[in-house]
């Protein structure tokens, strides 16, 4: 895969600290109680959490995907960490043994989420303007969103606009349905993503 | 039954059209070329072009009603046009004007004017101009010149995906990526040299259905509904389940 054995494009990254867990409330525990989703929920998931709500509980429809998400309005998110910053946080860099978070790629602030619109924004930073793993992260990042989220929710992932010198080529692959469609049908690439989603050990 | 397998696309084929002559079939694919097929009498198919114009994915194609004039739709935000020009297909006019991917295109009835939508999430409207036009355009030798003469915009939130134009009605009718049809009509008023154009209906059918709209199917939905006066009404109620039935997504991620 990428970065295995040869040199790493960016081979001192920043790393910056991880914010900590973030307190559940009472109502959250609730499990009777229905949770929305909101911008500071998708951050931040807990690996193990993620098990209760993740590929397997959804019903069919996403075989490709590899995963299952829910369907509709109708099935309440059991989990407070299934939100969209909680799901992004975690997501492994291609490169380096540290997490998108870690690396400051992806940042709670800049994920938007509207859950009456079902709406779900995510901007993600590279490491550098130049940084060829772009169109991967995006992808990782997208993937991750699609397996865990219900299916009313209409995503956007794109690049923090003025950190990367092909941001509109990216953007654009990733907005189009039918190319992301067709980038997992490689499998090498879904491989490559998968790894990128799996929990660290 | 299948009478033949046609072969030859390097990648995902897209969209299929026949042209009202029933004797070409075109196709376009994600490798960015479009095929024009002949058939003749014993059923035979033989490629007859390969056109290479665009530089991304090809979206759709689209034949013109009644001339063997060809319209592709593609990732490259432009809109080409083909003919066949002394035994030769040719890319005769290129439609600039889209920010992004433009995913479909829809003649009217007459075929003097093409409507294409795209991800920049507006709908144009452009006409075709002959050399020699009272109105002065520009054209280029023989080929006639399509100019933008109407930009919808504003209306729609997400990409939009199909765009179908009801040769009954002239109604312009859109399927988007936010989970909604709108139909638009042609204010009367309006100078046909730049049309403008009204929604007049518009459905949110909720976000359980996303749909790629067959766009065939609303006309069709539009036409079978019996007018109360002159014009039919489309009855979004019925048309969901006829949409429901008759449509399928073309990608699982809608």
């Amino acid at each position: 895969g990428p970065g295995g054995g040869a040199a790493l494009e960016n081979a001192n990254p920043l790393i910056y600290r991880r914010s900590g867990e973030r307190p559940v409330t009472a109502r959250e525990e609730d499990d009777e109680l229905p949770d929305s989703i909101d911008d500071r929920e998708i951050f931040d998931i807990l690996p193990g959490r993620e098990s209760r709500a993740g590929p397997g509980r959804g019903r069919a429809g996403r075989g490709r995907w590899g995963g299952g998400a829910k369907q509709g309005r109708a099935v309440q998110l059991r989990s407070a960490f299934l939100n969209p910053a909680h799901l992004i946080r975690s997501i492994n860099d291609p490169e380096h043994p540290l997490t998108l978070e870690e690396l400051n790629v992806v940042e709670q602030v800049r994920v938007k989420v509207n859950d009456a619109e079902s709406t779900v924004a995510v901007e993600f930073t590279p490491t550098i303007p130049h940084c060829s793993m772009a169109t991967l992260i995006g992808l990782s990042i997208k993937v991750k969103l699609i397996r865990s989220l219900p299916e009313r929710f209409k995503l956007d992932v794109h690049i923090t606009p003025g950190t990367h010198a092909s941001e509109h080529a990216v953007n654009k692959q990733l907005a189009d349905k039918e190319r992301v469609a067709a980038a997992l049908e490689n499998s090498h690439l879904l491989e490559v993503v998968n790894q990128c989603l799996s929990a660290r050990s | 039954q299948c009478v033949t397998t046609l072969e030859g696309h390097e990648n995902e084929v897209k969209s299929v059209a026949w042209a009202p002559s029933g004797t070409l079939l075109a196709t376009c694919s994600r490798d960015k070329s479009v095929w024009v097929w002949e058939v003749d009498e014993e059923e035979e198919y033989e490629c007859v072009s390969v056109l290479n114009s665009h530089t991304q994915d090809v979206k759709h194609v689209v034949w013109h009603p009644n001339q063997e004039l060809l319209a592709s739709a593609s990732y490259d935000d432009t809109v080409k046009l083909y003919h066949e020009e002394e035994d030769d297909w040719v890319c005769c006019a290129t439609l600039e004007g889209h920010e992004s991917t433009v995913w479909s295109v829809a003649f009217d009835r007459g075929g003097e004017r093409l409507a294409s939508c795209s991800d920049d999430k507006t709908v144009r409207v452009w006409r075709r101009y002959e050399p020699g036009n009272e109105e002065g355009v520009a054209c280029s030798g023989t080929d006639p010149t399509w100019k933008c003469v109407c930009n919808l915009s504003g209306y729609h939130t997400r990409t939009i995906y199909d765009v179908a134009w009801c040769h009954l009605t002239g109604a312009l009718a859109t399927a988007c990526g936010d989970d909604a049809i709108r139909v638009f009509e042609e204010n009367a008023a309006s100078d046909p040299r730049q049309p403008t154009f009204g929604l007049t209906a518009h459905n949110s059918p909720g976000r359980a259905v996303t749909l790629h709209c067959s766009a065939s199917v609303l006309r069709t939905s539009v036409e079978a509904e019996p007018s109360r006066k002159k014009r039919p009404r489309v009855s979004f109620s019925r048309h969901m389940s006829l949409m429901a039935r008759a449509v399928f997504p073309v990608s699982f991620l809608e």
